[in-house]
């Protein structure tokens, strides 16, 4: 019994469709807030002895004149702080207040970057994100230059690494949202490993349509591909499995400091796999097939109900 | 053949006691390096750069003021007693300083912020019948000049007098004898302001310290009334000599050595766990193949921690991060070459010719899908030399490069090393052994 996978490939659009409807709405609705390395401003870290309201803080700092002060709970009584730049007085300042009100406080992390240097980092990981664009977009012409159409699988493989991209944009500015959850160096550094990732999975199934094209194993394209995905399946899921329980390793066990990085790399891998597997495959066979009408027609969409 | 494996197994066993030995014990020196290097986010400590103002500095002399500025930090950061502190110029105008292990960053940060310029003032009241301190000048040679610590040479000292009063020592230049002859007589029976910064210097009381004018300001040479502690930070201070440039800090991250122990504790246990899921998994599902995965897994950790020793690889959290990424990453060629093995299972080869197949097949796929994280990191090193914040992402890209790199030596040479050593032995026949599922196609 073989899995019949690229015939459920409408499906999968939907799903993906949907998934990345909710990114889209979610990134115009909440934005995705820039944490102080790119913004400037002053974070600490602030553990209380004892048990701390988070609305009591965030009054108690509106009346010291932080109003804009960000207030992320990492624990009972543990807290980040971000507000604008504080210089050392400031600094001595908010924590005598603080401790008069709260009682004894610990601070094992104080973090500030000044607008200059903020400024000069949004514009280098700018750079870096767009040169890492352009790299893997010179890498896939290269890895596919020997596949029947390299533009089309190029294409393919780049639908799928933006989706997985934006599902993760999406799923971290609802966090954002919610959590105030903030886009700092190690979020860009876990969109680009994601996008790494992406592609690797998406070529190793490529590679394999690759082969049995050459091979000759089936005259109709779309089973070629379904063959294909079928032979890579246990390794695409088996590599995504090991590299997440690693993943949800660092998530639970090492914590705030790093969750940026591994949130991101959670859902990138997960929607890494999906698209691998699901979407840019069947793409592949759309696109061969020319099929775009006929799934334009499958949805159940208004225009269709009118007419029956 | 075989011998050739077995000489294989040889060098493979070598290389993993030597690695052994290089990180066993974690603190031992190997090769020069002691220990494995942590970065201030592990070890804790103090990350500031500071921006020097060089508008005021004559053209062509920007380098010289710099390097003026850096020596003065290094004597006031050897004063605090930090070991192995980094004190290093960044760009044209910037100052790094790290001070690892420092757990009152605050006084740390006083320290080097420090302008370090005494000024004495004489008290004046205006027009509107407010008094307020302002700087006590002289004249010298047609100029006005202020008096100020710049004037003291540069060996002062705390003592206690008879009376067991903490007193700090100073003696005036020649032009600071000048100076105090010409403003003495004015201000005689007069208190005395001495300000650090525009904070007038304060006693035990918390008091500001003004002593009265009796005599001659320049045989007076003495501050009485500080603390012990302040008085001796004062003095090191101004030993230490001044900084010639005002300097902004402009970004600072500072972690007390709890936390950064803390951090080191969690991500060692996230590895290990990781590292133990991993090989569950693989054990579970490629059985005895699985079983030599792990082992080849525990030979890639040693080799990559001695790699990190020797290199030698600063750790940072996001560097810890990487490290265990690419544990999961690892297995990745692995799984590839498993997976190949049972296809070639399924066509009736025999083990030998199904681990060669099965190894030369995959081959492509490993190296294709290595090279999108090998640019990837590549790219993040490069954006993390560009700016200020560097410690994090360069630490991330640099371990999953290594991390990655050695997986695909583990994962191709000792995998198939020690699959190759059941070639001809009683269990090479059993192939459910090496490859579960090949009969549910």
């Amino acid at each position: 019994m073989m899995f019949n996978i690229v015939g459920k490939r409408f499906w999968f659009f939907v799903i993906s469709g949907a998934v990345i409807l909710i990114s889209i709405i979610s990134l115009v609705t909440f934005g995705l807030k820039a944490g102080i390395e790119f913004s400037s401003g002053s974070m600490m870290t602030v553990n209380f002895e004892q048990k701390v309201e988070q609305g009591e803080l965030k009054q108690e700092l509106a009346s010291l004149g932080y109003t804009n002060a960000i207030i992320q709970r990492t624990g009972e009584g543990d807290f980040l702080i971000r507000t604008h730049e504080l210089t050392s007085q400031d600094k001595a300042q908010l924590e005598d207040a603080l401790t008069k009100r709260f009682g004894h406080l610990t601070e094992p992390e104080f973090h500030s970057v000044s607008p200059m240097v903020a400024e000069e980092t949004a514009q280098n990981a700018a750079i870096a994100v767009a040169v890492a664009a352009i790299g893997i977009l010179l890498y896939v012409t290269w890895a596919f230059r020997r596949m029947p159409n390299p533009f089309r699988y190029g294409t393919c493989a780049i639908v799928a690494l933006v989706h997985d991209a934006l599902i993760a944009l999406g799923i971290f500015s609802i966090l954002g949202g919610i959590l105030n959850w903030q886009v700092n160096l190690m979020f860009i550094t876990g969109i680009l490993a994601v996008i790494g990732y992406s592609i690797n999975n998406t070529i190793v199934v490529f590679d394999r349509i690759r082969e049995n094209l050459i091979k000759g194993i089936s005259p109709s394209f779309e089973v070629v591909v379904n063959n294909s995905l079928v032979e890579t399946l246990s390794r695409s899921l088996n590599t995504s499995l090991t590299t997440l329980f690693v993943v949800l390793a660092l998530l639970l066990f090492v914590g705030a400091s790093i969750q940026n990085f591994a949130v991101v790399l959670l859902v990138g891998i997960v929607a890494g796999t999906f698209s691998s597997i699901c979407i840019a495959p069947a793409l592949l066979v759309v696109w061969e097939k020319g099929e775009w009408g006929r799934f334009i027609g499958w949805l159940p969409l208004p225009r269709a109900k009118a007419r029956g | 053949m075989t011998r050739k494996n077995s000489l294989v197994v040889i060098v493979i066993l070598a290389l993993f006691a030597f690695a052994l030995w290089v990180i066993l014990p974690i603190d031992s020196e190997r090769f020069g390096r002691e220990g494995i290097q942590l970065g201030l986010d592990l070890q804790g400590g103090v990350h500031m750069v500071y921006k020097a103002d060089l508008s005021e500095v004559e053209a062509g002399k920007e380098t010289e003021a710099i390097n003026g500025a850096i020596a003065v930090i290094e004597r006031r950061v050897d004063v605090f007693g930090v070991t192995e502190p980094v004190i290093q110029r960044q760009g044209k105008d910037r100052i790094l300083v790290e001070l690892p292990g420092v757990s009152e960053a605050e006084k740390a940060k006083r320290l080097i912020g420090q302008t370090a310029l005494l000024e004495f003032r004489e008290r004046v009241t205006d027009e509107n019948g407010e008094t307020k301190w302002v700087p006590a000048t002289g004249v010298i040679n047609g100029q006005e000049k202020v008096l100020n610590s710049n004037y003291f040479t540069e060996d002062t000292y705390v003592d206690r007098d008879r009376m067991g009063r903490i007193i700090l020592y100073f003696e005036w230049t020649e032009e600071g004898k000048k100076l105090c002859e010409q403003i003495t007589p004015r201000i005689l029976n007069q208190p005395l302001g001495i300000f650090l910064g525009d904070e007038p210097i304060r006693g035990e009381d918390d008091e500001p310290i003004t002593p009265i004018v009796k005599d001659a300001l320049e045989r007076c040479s003495v501050i009485e009334g500080l603390s012990f502690n302040d008085a001796s930070e004062l003095s090191k201070l101004l030993n230490a000599g001044r900084i010639p440039i005002p300097l902004t800090p402009i970004y600072e991250q500072t972690v007390s050595p709890i936390l950064g122990a803390d951090f080191i504790d969690m991500s060692l246990k996230a590895g290990v766990i990781g590292i133990i899921i991993v090989m569950l998994f693989m054990i579970i599902y490629y059985r005895l193949s699985g079983v030599l995965a792990s082992l080849a897994l525990v030979f890639y950790g040693t080799l990559v921690l001695a790699l990190f020793k020797l290199i030698p690889v600063t750790l940072t959290l996001a560097g810890l991060g990487g490290f265990v990424l690419s544990i999961g990453m690892a297995v990745d060629a692995n799984v590839l070459i498993f997976e190949r093995m049972k296809e070639e299972f399924r066509t009736g080869r025999t083990l030998g010719a199904t681990i060669e197949a099965g190894f030369n097949r995959a081959w492509t796929a490993i190296r294709d899908s290595n090279v999108t994280t090998f640019i990837v990191c590549v790219i993040l090193y490069w954006l993390g030399s560009s700016i200020v914040a560097s410690a994090p992402v360069m630490g991330f890209a640099l371990t999953l490069f290594i991390g990655v790199a050695v997986s695909m030596f583990t994962a191709i040479v000792v995998t198939r090393t020690l699959l190759r050593l059941f070639v001809g032995t009683r269990l090479a026949r059993r192939a459910s052994l090496f490859s579960p599922y090949i009969g549910k196609k």
